[in-house]
């Protein structure tokens, strides 16, 4: 399954029933307000507890909220989960630039070019603070820490531009780190890897 | 009855006059009321910068300033809210307050360091505004201080940083002082079961004060010698460790906002059944509940890390505390709504911010879900989803609470009444503000818009441009409130001891209370919201 889609179910998952629980609370809150106000009803009931019904209230939850972390990290996993064959770039970021070196040594600056419907393994690394890679349209974001290598990896799609941003505050420079991925057809992506100029 | 004269006209210690009688008091309700003028001045501030960020962002590209005032803006914005309104608001002013009244006592165990720690206060924030004007300006770092940019920038992050350690000292005082306090100089008669639920709340939250607090105060002064020393201990360049400072903040942060959050709720606890006329719900649920989130809350940090690098294994763990620490929280908003049930209700300003409360927090709390969940938080973390998700559990939590609480309390405190109609008013717009300001910062951050951005994509100028609407609404909306409760000192509607029907110790006594709070030992409760015998007087 793309990453992309586990991402998502989980997300909406979690928000719908939120949603749900947030509706009904809400509802019973307003409900109770006007059925129960002073003019209505002067003489309050005298209730302490309950204490089956705080129990229930207290496990019902907890199997949701868990329920939730388990769709939570299985999500996850799906996104470190790397397919053998990923075509591998590194990206290296500075203050306030996204740098790619391709297998061949070609470098590109904010410009990242990879062949469509393949999976695409980015190994980032930082050359002076804290950046972070985020690319919000395959949902992957990983903070580029000098001496930390770490990862990104995503199945590209159907040929396309991305935005690229950096998520991590570093700088007069922060909002302007910008960079376009564009996902290009396997011919097209092997002519550009080839070409000197950029 | 036979008025007897209020703190307001007896010095203490005896024989102080004029403003010395303030500077120099040990009187924790003076105490109080010096924090409340001193934390409702820099929020003021605080909600101005805050305003003018919003402004900024209103259009793409430069609107009123630079991007270098912005990242100072912002970093000032989130350090005087964090560490001079939020954390101190509500213990500081009510908790030094009422807390010794709800005990049936005279004051805090320790009345002198309560004094001491007003001051500490008063210089952490004189602190950051000289760090303003000196060596490089106020830092652009941000209000998480992370290195090595921290370490890097030529701001003035030593001084602002020292000044948050200060304000770590006064707030660790207050909860020393707190905990004494519950243990030593409760009322003889009073269990522990019979302590009302705003001071067991700040009881919690003292805890994590003064267990949590020296860890941000270790790791605050180990980023000076950083700078200062070139120690190496977070730069990565001398084979220090950046993660290791994440962990080390975090670790006092997280904790941090429940310290912000509990006594907002506790806060709430006490409005609800007051008008109510009813018991709390679950009174025991609610205590150890509260216990519970300290507690839990205190093993959660590192769900900020999730995309720092650090290892899946540590992911898995925290993701999970995260979502067990959601339970005890869950178990307050249904405890808050069930005393709603079959109760006798009164609207009031103080009752509908509570309700605005619940409604605003539970927002905040439940896309914490999304937050702590592993594979959703790696598409929205660091954008404005982050931004709206905390701001609803900062300022529609424990904000909204401040504000139920000063209108709560306030008749208790100054013995006048404000203007019903106008609080209502205020409250309605900066609620609708509030939401035309925030709802579109989910939509963003879904959008993946990068938070602590000066500038951004086309794609996201729509939902900025109504942000920065709401934004105007919420400011007009709390000026508007804060107007109205100040206009109160003129109008001087003399408000009665008990004017909400409340049945913790507070309401027994009069308003303006009396030097010593009680003309006698007071009478306790078996159950601290047993309210037969308000509705026999009614």
């Amino acid at each position: 399954m793309d990453p992309v889609v586990g991402i998502d179910r989980a997300f909406w998952y979690i928000l719908v029933v939120s949603a749900i629980f947030l509706t009904g609370i809400t509802l019973v809150m307003i409900y109770f307000v006007v059925r129960y106000r002073r003019s209505r009803h002067p003489q309050p009931a005298d209730i302490r507890g309950n204490w089956q019904l705080e129990v229930l209230w207290t496990v019902i939850p907890t199997v949701i909220a868990l329920s939730m972390f388990a769709v939570g990290w299985k999500s996850y996993t799906g996104l470190r989960a790397v397919p053998a064959g990923a075509v591998q770039i590194e990206v290296l970021a500075q203050m306030f630039s996204w740098i790619f070196v391709y297998a061949n040594d070609k470098e590109s600056e904010n410009l990242l070019v990879v062949p469509e419907h393949t999976p695409i393994k980015l190994n980032i690394n930082s050359l002076d603070v804290i950046h972070s890679f985020s690319l919000p349209a395959f949902r992957v974001k990983a903070d580029a820490v000098k001496g930390l290598p770490t990862y990104v990896w995503f199945q590209s799609g159907d040929p396309g531009e991305f935005d690229i941003m950096c998520a991590e505050y570093c700088g007069i420079g922060h909002s302007k780190m910008l960079a376009k991925l564009k996902v290009v057809p396997r011919g097209e992506y092997d002519a550009w890897l080839e070409r000197e100029e950029q | 009855m036979a008025t007897t004269p209020s703190f307001f006209e007896t010095p203490a210690p005896a024989g102080l006059t004029g403003i010395k009688a303030w500077l120099l008091t040990h009187d924790h309700k003076r105490l109080g009321l010096m924090y409340l003028w001193a934390v409702l001045f820099w929020f003021a501030l605080a909600l101005v910068i805050g305003l003018l960020l919003r402004l900024e962002l209103m259009t793409m590209g430069r609107t009123i300033m630079s991007a270098g005032v912005y990242n100072s803006a912002f970093t000032l914005h989130g350090v005087i809210m964090i560490f001079l309104f939020v954390i101190p608001g509500i213990p500081a002013i009510f908790g030094n307050f009422f807390l010794p009244i709800q005990l049936g006592t005279d004051d805090v165990f320790f009345p002198r360091l309560n004094l001491l720690s007003w001051y500490l206060y008063i210089l952490g924030g004189l602190l950051a505004i000289v760090s303003l004007f000196t060596a490089g300006g106020f830092p652009d770092t941000g209000w998480t201080f992370y290195v090595p940019f921290s370490i890097g920038t030529k701001h003035n992050v030593p001084m602002t940083v020292f000044a948050a350690f200060i304000l770590g000292m006064s707030s660790m005082l207050t909860g020393l002082n707190f905990i004494t306090t519950v243990h030593r100089k409760r009322s003889p008669n009073m269990g522990w079961m019979q302590i009302p639920l705003f001071t067991w709340s700040l009881y919690a939250t003292a805890w994590v004060q003064v267990l949590a607090t020296p860890v941000i105060s270790i790791t605050l002064l180990l980023v000076i010698a950083e700078r200062l020393l070139n120690i190496g201990l977070f730069d990565p360049g001398r084979g220090g460790d950046p993660i290791l400072y994440q962990h080390l903040f975090w670790m006092y942060s997280h904790p941090a906002v429940y310290v912000m959050i509990l006594p907002g709720m506790g806060v709430v606890s006490e409005i609800i059944p007051t008008f109510s006329r009813k018991a709390i719900f679950g009174y025991k649920a609610i205590v150890f509940s509260s216990m519970g989130i300290a507690i839990a809350g205190s093993l959660v940090w590192a769900h900020h890390m999730y995309t720092s690098g650090m290892s899946d294994t540590a992911i898995f763990v925290f993701s999970l505390l995260t979502f067990l620490v959601a339970i005890p929280t869950a178990v307050k908003v249904f405890s808050w709504v069930s005393t709603l049930y079959k109760a006798s209700i009164e609207m009031s300003p103080p009752l509908l911010y509570a309700l605005i409360f619940i409604y605003l927090f539970s927002v905040g709390g439940l896309t914490g879900l999304v937050l702590g969940a592993a594979g959703p938080d790696i598409h929205v973390h660091d954008t404005h989803f982050v931004v709206a998700h905390f701001h609803f559990t900062m300022f529609g939590g424990t904000g909204f609470a401040f504000f139920a609480a000063l209108h709560f309390w306030w008749p208790k405190m100054f013995g006048i009444m404000y203007n019903f109609r106008r609080a209502y008013i205020a409250a309605t717009l900066t609620t609708v503000g509030f939401l035309f300001h925030y709802v579109p910062m989910f939509i963003l951050g879904m959008m993946g818009m990068p938070r602590r951005s000066y500038d951004y994509l086309p794609q996201f100028a729509q939902g900025n441009a109504l942000a920065t609407v709401g934004g105007i609404l919420l400011f007009t909306g709390i000026a508007l409130m804060l107007v109205n409760l100040l206009l109160s000192f003129r109008s001087r509607i003399a408000a009665p001891a008990n004017p909400w029907g409340g049945c913790t110790l507070e309401w027994t006594v009069p308003s303006p209370p009396p030097l010593h709070n009680f003309l006698r030992q007071p009478d306790i409760q078996d159950y601290p919201y047993d309210f037969t015998e308000i509705l026999r007087k009614s």
